[in-house]
């Protein structure tokens, strides 16, 4: 690897850093117009044109606040807290390709900032660690509420892995690979995954609501019974990180299934359009974006319609019915493979 | 190589963190921090599915699982029982024994040839799949019937419970 690779790895690590926390800051405003489309009102429409400035006068207010750090709380563990929970959703994003290769001159520019081998496995990685931010947050405030808080996300993280982890392995065996850039380059034109794999998306993408704490399964921050979940006692910027982090998070679990299940950068007919591979490229990264907004578009959609589940009922869906789906899931891909191989 | 010493004095820095630390819950987090650092060892490897494997399993699900535990019990100076002298004393002697026969072994200890892989590779999950499902396939299925009768077990035990009270 020369100085130049380094150089350019580093811009594109720069660039999709930024990507993601534009994109994150204006889905905070996405969803507040969202919601209050759903609800017959405005919504946020003082701040610039269409309220567009809202993002920026909410981070401001933020900043300027004043920390809080509660007298009996363990101060060192309440800030790593907050701190954990943004870097997890912010590494991500490395392993997600982002678009095919682009030629400048002589130079081929590959859109992914790594590919590791074991690409999946990476991101779940990174998704158990996103744990330890909401539990370390919740138990060094020293408040029961944040405390049960903290508990809930942790149960409700640990269950929903496991059905995750499941419906991810009968993918693998259809792709044969853990690399995020084989699965994506597989997926050539319209041999989208989620023609094979329905029922492991359906499961998939439960299992992302429940990961990404998002309503309905929104119970760590169920402001009904446990005032407000984790991030009670957090005030100013560090309660912005833990909601900024959900966006983050919302971000990269949409990329991660539009990449597995929905092409990635494939688009129908990519490759009979007569464009330079330049401009496939460019098309393509266009496409993943527009497969990654519709899906941010559907987390807001379930959170605005549906209401939250109780917590036992969360627990008996999590381990009664998506494990054993994900399970037999696994036993009809063999069968199917078998047979028609 | 440095790496490597660097690593290794992280790794046993925060292991003796784990035993001295007086709050339990610091306990945990420094244990977290120790298999972060056996993570990376296995990196410096080039086994990378063992170390994710190691990152997933271990930091992201067994000590969550403990952390959880250790937040819902209340550990309070007056709650917890304290030994008494003499078996504050044996465990002592029982230490120091274990000390010794460690010194002696380590003494005794001839400095063997470092081992060279044939396929350096080896722990990529092509690789490492071929080995367990051709070479040890008894082995591996074995040790998944274990691990299943645990399950199994784990799932009596919870149920027994139930069925007396109600």
């Amino acid at each position: 690897m020369g100085t130049t690779d380094i150089i350019v790895k580093l811009i594109l690590i720069v660039v999709i850093f930024l990507i993601s926390l534009v994109v994150a800051m204006y889905s905070t405003y996405a969803e507040r117009k969202i919601a209050a489309f759903f609800q017959d009102r405005l919504g946020p429409s003082r701040a610039g044109p269409f309220g567009i400035l809202q993002p920026v006068a909410d981070g401001t207010k933020m900043f300027l606040k004043e920390e809080i750090i509660p007298a009996n709380s363990s101060k060192f563990l309440f800030i790593v807290g907050p701190s954990l929970a943004i870097m997890t959703a912010c590494i991500g994003s490395a392993v997600i390709p982002w678009g095919q290769t682009l030629k400048i001159g002589t130079y081929v520019l590959d859109l992914q900032v790594t590919d590791i081998n074991v690409g999946i496995l990476y991101i779940f990685g990174v998704v158990s660690l996103g744990v330890y931010g909401v539990m370390i947050g919740g138990w060094a405030s020293n408040n029961k509420y944040s405390l049960l808080g903290a508990i809930r996300a942790a149960s409700q993280n640990i269950s929903y892995e496991i059905a995750m982890g499941l419906s991810i392995i009968a993918l693998l065996m259809t792709t044969g690979t853990l690399s995020l850039k084989e699965i994506a380059a597989q997926q050539h034109g319209w041999h989208w995954n989620v023609v094979y794999q329905p029922l492991g998306f359906l499961i998939f993408i439960i299992c992302a609501f429940a990961e990404t704490n998002r309503s309905p399964f929104d119970l760590p921050e169920c402001e009904t019974e446990l005032v407000g979940g984790y991030h009670t006692e957090y005030s100013s910027m560090k309660l912005g990180f833990y909601l900024f982090a959900e966006y983050i998070n919302m971000f990269i679990s949409s990329a991660v299934m539009a990449t597995i299940y929905f092409g990635g950068y494939n688009f129908p007919f990519m490759h009979s359009l007569g464009l330079s591979s330049n401009w496939v490229t460019i098309l393509g990264v266009i496409a993943l974006f527009a497969k990654i907004f519709f899906f941010i578009f559907f987390f807001m959609w379930v959170r605005w319609t549906i209401p939250r589940f109780r917590y036992d009922q969360l627990m008996d869906l999590g381990w009664k019915t998506l494990i054993p789906l994900a399970i037999a899931n696994i036993v009809i891909t063999g069968i199917v493979m078998t047979l028609f191989k | 190589m440095s790496i490597f010493y660097f690593v290794a004095f992280l790794s046993i820095l925060f292991a003796v963190l784990v035993i001295s630390a007086k709050n339990p819950v610091h306990s945990i987090l420094y244990l977290v921090l120790t298999f972060f650092t056996f993570t990376i060892q296995y990196i410096l490897l080039n086994a990378q599915f063992l170390a994710i494997v190691n990152f997933i399993v271990y930091m992201g699900a067994i000590l969550v699982l403990f952390l959880y535990t250790l937040m819902l019990i209340n550990l309070n100076k007056d709650s917890e029982p304290m030994k008494t002298n003499l078996v504050k004393i044996a465990a002592v002697l029982g230490g120091g024994c274990l000390l010794v026969v460690i010194v002696g072994a380590l003494k005794a200890l001839g400095v063997s040839q470092p081992v060279i892989l044939k396929n350096p590779d080896l722990g990529l999950v092509k690789n490492l799949g071929k080995v367990l499902f051709n070479e040890f396939l008894l082995p591996f299925e074995v040790s998944s019937l274990l691990l299943l009768s645990a399950m199994v077990g784990a799932v009596l035990l919870a149920t027994k419970d139930k069925k007396t009270t109600v």
